[in-house]
């Protein structure tokens, strides 16, 4: 019997996926070495040495951090670089899957997808690695609805947003984000937890890339064909 | 025997090494350094020219406001006019003027004063709050009457790096914006030396090593060639820092 191969991901998808691994990498290595120069956060609109830091974090050693040497001056060279990458390959991404109707396809997350015998069912399929609907195998599970809706509609604006609150520059043309996060020094702290969050949700789906079948999950984000599992 | 995690780290720290080395060539750079123009040009399309940075109730200042950089010049001409209490210190104004000026601290408060309670932002990522008193930058540049043609202006200070006057930079837009003001005092009293006696500049668009202390000389040019290394302030020339330090 003959493996059934589907197509399952859009040009779009699969180049802006590729887009998008490059700056995440990028910013999250050059984002360790800027917070090397002041690793301490705080919240509210100051903080600095003689406030009160909320964390003092690690210093993140060579091998993470871009460059490996301290430099903060190419650290943010290569962060506010790839911060334009990350925002406008967002943006039109969205207006695209706005347009095909990817997201009114593939991402709304239904209501009857929310009840918890459903969620439940998922988890353990999950559990069980069963990852596909055999009878819709190319439509996503609830949990992978809902994580990819959380990153693409939640913690990559927010991402952006704070990292745009943390510019003077911005700050007088936009001050009222310094008021919707309470502050540069929260919009910083929002800015590492939105970081952390992103690169915890980086690990689980390359987990989930392995788990479900590395060389068919990959083939299909770069060629967009995927062979159905028997 | 190699473990999987010194494998996992290995290919990471390789594609990070190809990061280090690729930064190392000139085209990368160039087109890296273009972020700075890039920024600098969607922020100016975004905002009106005169768009103020937040201000502050006196409430909202931070309890203390470290001192970094120079925290004193500690050259013979900076004591002396130290101990004289900044009498004999005078601001030149020169460059693309029509009338140079050399300005005691009386001189400059004879000028329309601002007080502005603003944050400072630190290239390494902390901020402060604090009170600014002195004329606008604006109001002084009229005063000498800058010259068509003139782009920038470039502020020299009395403290040393490398040999050499600290030196910073700023373009017409921010020059003659509302909130670029001379400071002289700062939470109400006069400037204390860590925090650049007698007058620093307050450029509040902009992160805090452009804000120059100990300023000697303020200077109208067309170009940023020849000063320094050329790239329009002592950070920019030696470590690579934006010149636009918007964000």
């Amino acid at each position: 019997m003959r493996a059934t191969v589907i197509r399952r991901h859009r040009l779009s998808t699969r180049v802006w996926h590729a887009v998008n691994a490059v700056s995440m990498f990028v910013l999250i290595g050059s984002g360790l070495g800027i917070s090397n120069a002041h690793p301490r956060l705080y919240w509210g609109a100051y903080g600095a040495n003689f406030d009160h830091a909320w964390a003092t974090l690690p210093r993140f050693p060579a091998w993470i951090t871009i460059p490996a040497s301290y430099n903060l001056a190419i650290s943010r060279r290569w962060h506010l670089f790839f911060a334009l990458v990350l925002a406008f390959s967002l943006l039109a991404y969205l207006i695209v899957a706005l347009v095909n109707r990817h997201i009114a396809r593939d991402l709304r997350v239904r209501r009857r997808d929310l009840s918890p015998a459903h969620l439940a069912a998922d988890a353990r399929a999950h559990l069980a690695l069963r990852f596909h609907d055999p009878e819709a195998p190319g439509a996503y599970n609830v949990l992978q609805k809902l994580s990819y809706v959380a990153v693409l509609f939640v913690l990559l604006p927010l991402v952006i947003v704070t990292g745009l609150a943390l510019s003077p520059g911005m700050n007088a043309i936009w001050p009222w984000l310094l008021d919707l996060f309470g502050g540069r020094q929260s919009a910083r702290s929002l800015h590492f937890i939105a970081m952390a969050a992103i690169a915890g949700f980086t690990v689980v789906h390359l987990a989930m890339v392995i788990l479900a079948g590395p060389w068919n999950e990959l083939r299909s984000i770069v060629t967009g064909r995927w062979r159905v599992p028997e | 025997m190699i473990r999987r995690r010194t494998l996992i780290a290995g290919g990471a720290g390789l594609a990070l090494a190809g990061c280090d080395r690729v930064i190392r060539q000139p085209e990368v750079r160039t087109i890296l350094f273009k972020g700075e123009d890039m920024h600098r040009g969607l922020q100016r399309a975004l905002s009106h020219r005169d768009a103020l940075a937040p201000e502050f109730r006196p409430d909202q200042m931070s309890p203390r406001f470290r001192t970094n950089g120079t925290r004193d010049p500690g050259t013979p001409e900076y004591a002396a006019l130290r101990a004289g209490r900044f009498a004999d210190w005078r601001l030149t104004v020169d460059g693309h003027v029509a009338r140079p000026l050399r300005l005691s601290l009386s001189d400059l408060g004879a000028f329309p004063q601002r007080a502005q309670i603003t944050r400072h932002d630190c290239v390494e990522g902390w901020s402060a709050i604090g009170k600014w008193q002195g004329p606008r930058l604006g109001e002084v540049l009229k005063a000498a009457g800058v010259r068509d043609g003139a782009r920038y202006i470039v502020f020299t200070c009395a403290d040393l790096y490398g040999g050499a006057p600290y030196y910073e930079s700023i373009d017409l837009v921010d020059a003659f914006h509302p909130q670029t003001i001379l400071a002289w005092a700062m939470n109400d009293r006069f400037l204390d030396v860590g925090h650049g006696a007698p007058l620093r500049l307050r450029v509040e668009r902009q992160l805090g090593y452009k804000h120059a202390k100990y300023l000697m000389r303020v200077t109208a040019v067309d170009s940023l060639a020849g000063i320094g290394k050329g790239r329009g302030g002592y950070w920019e020339d030696n470590v690579d820092y934006d010149w636009w330090a918007g964000i």
